[in-house]
């Protein structure tokens, strides 16, 4: 009992502190959105809130990097941000060419710099 | 891109869907970030198929980092749970922006359950783009189809990660979790046509930074909520002017 018990605690511990949590979003918009057409101006609100709040993340993941991110220096990872910016506008407004040119500094920087 | 449609079934729409996925620059951003995770959860001691299950159930790749590293370095319970959640914020708004582009006259109730579920950055950002050239009754299947193929895609990268995470030099593996913020910039920007969408992303740029930097609590609430009200406020106001 207790070992099926350990076996099964790291899915519960995913369900409640992962599943859960995040999912709790998703379905508030679903509720949100019912009877609610594309052109209405909840909907034109909710567009700009969502842009602005996926701005948030890219901020934080920069600023706050995860893992393996944070041995690269924070003026690589600005820079890296802002080289492949400006590539992305300068190519045709190309993604790919956006995140390759971002991705090259990066791991340039971070061969320099690395701690 | 040229329209992905007409599609003459249902079944067509939704393949459509997956190539879709397949040779969007979206494939390449989350095989790559899923082999960062992947590598990420083999550190911290967690198991593939947690990994794999965590990428159906959570389907979020800035949550699953956090899953990953708070469950891996022993952080509480309560606190793993809260900073997933307010990373789930941003979901919400993009449900609502959604759904309703993917609903028409016969769409019932629990056809839009699997879409509510499937909505992430990737799928989010590829959708608003695609989804306006193709027929209103065959966009759900075409977005099912996307989201399939956008998720097989992170739960295989994860299982290569995992596995090739004792070969992965750090600061690879440090590239690999870049692509999240950097794809997600340009993407966001490419999306960004109206003068309002522009402004949102500015806006959450600098107060997603400041508020960040300053260890502000609920920084992304707040950022998602002053920003893209800032933004729709500055939309209406020049909506009036014209």
């Amino acid at each position: 009992m207790t070992a099926v018990i350990a076996e099964l605690w790291p899915y519960l511990v995913l369900v409640l502190l992962g599943y859960l949590p995040n999912e709790i979003w998703r379905v508030l918009g679903l509720v949100l959105a019912r009877g609610i057409n594309e052109d209405s101006e909840i909907v034109i609100w909710a567009r700009a809130v969502a842009t602005a709040t996926l701005a948030g993340v890219i901020a934080k993941l920069i600023v706050f990097s995860p893992g393996a991110l944070l041995s690269i220096p924070l003026p690589v990872r600005v820079t890296a941000v802002v080289c492949g910016f400006i590539a992305f506008l300068a190519v045709k407004r190309s993604v790919f060419i956006g995140v390759a040119v971002g991705e090259a500094t990066l791991l340039l920087g971070g061969f320099l710099f690395a701690h | 891109m040229p329209a992905a449609g007409p599609f003459n079934s249902t079944a067509a729409a939704f393949l459509g869907g997956v190539k879709s996925a397949l040779t969007s620059v979206f494939f390449l951003v989350l095989a790559g970030t899923y082999t960062g995770i992947g590598a990420l959860a083999h550190d911290f001691g967690l198991g593939a198929l947690w990994l794999a299950l965590s990428t159906v159930l959570v389907w979020a790749g800035p949550a699953q980092v956090i899953l990953v590293s708070a469950l891996g370095t022993g952080a509480a319970p309560i606190e793993v749970a809260i900073a997933v959640s307010l990373s789930g914020i941003r979901l919400f708004p993009m449900v609502v922006a959604l759904l309703p582009t993917l609903r028409g006259q016969g769409t019932r109730p629990r056809d839009l359950l699997l879409p509510t579920h499937f909505t992430s950055a990737s799928m989010w950002v590829e959708s608003m783009r695609l989804l306006p050239t193709i027929p209103r009754e065959r966009r759900i299947a075409f977005c099912n189809g996307m989201s399939a193929g956008f998720m097989g895609t992170a739960m295989s990268a994860g299982f290569l990660g995992y596995y090739l995470a004792a070969e992965l030099p750090p600061l690879f593996a440090g590239a690999l979790l870049f692509l999240t913020p950097m794809s997600f910039l340009v993407s966001t920007a490419r999306n960004a046509r109206t003068l309002m969408d522009k402004v949102a992303l500015v806006l959450g740029l600098v107060v997603g930074t400041v508020l960040t930097a300053s260890h502000i609590q609920l920084d992304l609430l707040w950022t998602g909520v002053g920003g893209g009200t800032l933004a729709y406020i500055i939309h209406r106001v020049r909506e009036a002017a014209a």
